[in-house]
């Protein structure tokens, strides 16, 4: 029982990951209908910024984690304005393509300056014992710290008023427009708000595996995957999406192997759009 | 509608013409140091030129983005190398029952990843792949591992100069396929998926069958090139199904230009060729190759066929005004 607990942890806190990650994807298509497909690149980018300054520069890993909020965020400002913006009105399709020659550009390039994974020391190195069995502080960290970006989100959209503008376009853009909402600047905006989303993730995740060029690649599928089984462009969906993604992920590889471990969330999907294409929660049809 | 006939037969001069070149090719290169290393690296950009004619079929024709062509090649040669060596079926035999296999699996993955669209079908496309690979690599006894499966070619086959005109021949077959199918009824019916799905519902053409149906064409095609992989490099290993060449086959189709019929072909020799050339970059190449994907979706979405046609309209509309502007199939 022990065992099995203890796998459920290690579920919610990918679960967590994948949340975040699934959370900042939903909010671009929602709000501006971009499949933004190398979301998981700027994820391996924020690992490897902190690297660069947790263990290269030798900054406190809490400072660290703001630093690299906020420049993921600069970066996701300058992929919507250089990338994005002159695809607007074009198919989406060529919105996808745009995303996979920018994933393809990161990667080789990270790639390119350093190809061997490298690791961050975990910031407190320590487990503790609950119900008789041991947990390493990190992973609660991960899910708690989740959490409270969920709930600062939350409260950004529902309470202040650019996160209000940032809803009137999603549910309108041409209405948001016309009561005089700037839609570049709330695209940007969004971007700024995804990219940090993955910094976050990225931040919290580093310590607990090592950091390689390709470590975007399986995450953003399974992104995407959360974003389809959940509804297109709906929070709840990412939300819940993400931690059950992380649950049948976490027991699929206690309970039957961790060869497969990347292969569940498809097959879910397979058998998710098989039932409901949909989505969970979604109208949209995928 | 002269004038349509007219470019019809300028594009049919233009392929007859690049096919007597290609033919000729290898005789120059036999009498150069590095022209037997050139040939294969031809042969090799021939039979990616075969999987993009085949990609383009379902994306450029009938507007679905897959993301499994890598996979489906990869398929295709071992297939290929599997049936030969293994179950001992005879060279000439394997080859179309790969063509079918690989078609049948694609007709499978096509079935649920239709219930999906736009950018969500690429997605779901790319998720087999994952699987598809995924389950290459870890079942060692079917793809053999990192060592692979060695595969023997027919005698008649051997030789580097007839891997070639093999390859070539079906690299000529393939854009003549593809080209039928586009003209016949029911490349119109996928055109009119490409411009309009909802359109193209309301008067009667099933969206759902006709994607199938392209995309099931387009694995056969797919199976072929990986057939024709298996034949000239000898050894599969399970490398071959990354998702990494669905990437690269998307980008040679894109880049020569996406529904032209010539553009997967020029893309696909073109890139290949000049990666390889420039082989001493190593890395870096593809960070260039991703910012030039990039480019060419924002300013000429449909490739360099695309942009050629695009200024021979320019020019036959400024010559002769009494013809009126033909608009362009989808986008």
């Amino acid at each position: 029982m022990s065992f099995f607990i203890n796998q459920l942890i290690i579920g919610i806190q990918l679960g967590s990951q994948y949340m975040m990650m699934a959370l900042g994807l939903t909010l671009i298509f929602g709000i501006l209908d971009i499949s933004h497909f190398a979301h998981g690149h700027i994820y391996m980018v924020g690992a490897y910024l902190l690297y660069t300054f947790s263990v290269l520069a030798g900054i406190n890993y809490w400072v660290a984690l703001p630093i690299c909020m906020i420049i993921l965020a600069l970066i996701g400002v300058l992929v919507e304005r250089l990338v994005y913006r002159p695809l607007r009105g074009s198919p989406s399709i060529n919105t996808f393509i745009a995303a996979i020659g920018l994933l393809l550009a990161i990667e080789t390039l990270v790639r390119g300056i350093k190809k061997d994974a490298v690791r961050v020391p975990v910031p407190v190195d320590r487990s503790v014992s609950v119900l008789g069995m041991s947990l390493e502080v990190q992973r609660i960290i991960v899910i708690l710290g989740a959490l409270l970006i969920l709930l600062m989100l939350q409260w950004f959209i529902k309470r202040t008023r650019l996160g209000i503008a940032i809803e009137a376009m999603a549910q309108d853009r041409e209405g948001a427009s016309l009561v005089g909402i700037n839609v570049n600047r709330i695209s940007a905006l969004t971007f700024a708000i995804a990219s940090a989303l993955a910094g976050v993730a990225a931040v919290l995740m580093a310590p607990l595996g090592a950091i390689t060029p390709e470590m975007g690649n399986p995450l953003i599928l399974k992104a995407f995957v959360i974003v389809v089984i959940g509804g297109l462009g709906s929070m709840k969906g990412a939300i819940f999406g993400g931690y059950i993604l992380g649950v049948i992920e976490a027991l699929g590889v206690a309970y039957i192997s961790s060869t497969y471990k990347d292969v569940f969330a498809f097959a879910l999907l397979i058998v998710i759009l098989a039932f409901r294409p949909t989505g969970l929660f979604g109208e949209r049809a995928a | 509608m002269k004038w349509i006939k007219e470019k019809l037969n300028f594009n049919l001069l233009v392929g007859l013409a690049s096919l007597t070149l290609a033919a000729l090719l290898p005789l120059l290169l036999q009498r150069t140091s590095g022209g037997k290393y050139n040939m294969i690296v031809l042969t090799y950009a021939m039979i990616w030129a075969v999987a993009a004619c085949s990609l383009n079929l379902i994306l450029g024709f009938t507007g679905q983005a897959c993301l499994a062509h890598g996979a489906l090649v990869g398929i295709g040669a071992y297939s290929m190398a599997i049936m030969v060596e293994r179950v001992g079926i005879n060279y000439w035999l394997a080859f179309p029952l790969t063509c079918l296999l690989t078609a049948f699996i694609g007709f499978l993955i096509g079935l649920p990843s239709f219930r999906t669209r736009g950018p969500y079908f690429a997605i779901v496309t790319l998720c087999f792949n994952v699987i598809v690979y995924a389950t290459f690599e870890n079942w060692t006894w079917l793809s053999g591992g990192l060592a692979g499966q060695s595969f023997e070619v027919p005698p008649v086959l051997a030789s580097r100069t007839t891997k070639y005109y093999f390859v070539l021949a079906f690299l000529a077959l393939t854009v003549v396929v593809v080209r039928q199918i586009i003209k016949s009824i029911v490349g119109a019916s996928f055109l009119s998926i490409l411009s309009n799905e909802s359109l193209s519902e309301a008067v009667g053409i099933s969206a759902f069958r006709n994607k199938l149906l392209s995309f099931t064409v387009s694995c056969f095609l797919a199976g072929m090139a990986g057939a024709l992989f298996a034949t000239v490099s000898g050894r599969v290993d399970y490398s071959i199904t990354s998702f990494l060449h669905s990437f690269n086959i998307l980008v040679y189709t894109l880049i020569g230009g996406v529904a032209t019929i010539a553009g997967p072909v020029i893309g696909a020799v073109g890139l290949y060729y000049l990666l390889d050339r420039i082989k001493g970059f190593g890395e870096f190449r593809y960070v260039g190759f991703g910012v030039l994907l990039i480019l060419i979706i924002i300013f000429f979405p449909r490739g360099l066929m695309g942009g050629i046609n695009q200024l021979r309209d320019w020019v036959k509309e400024k010559r002769s005004t009494k013809v009126a502007p033909q608009g362009e199939v989808g986008s």
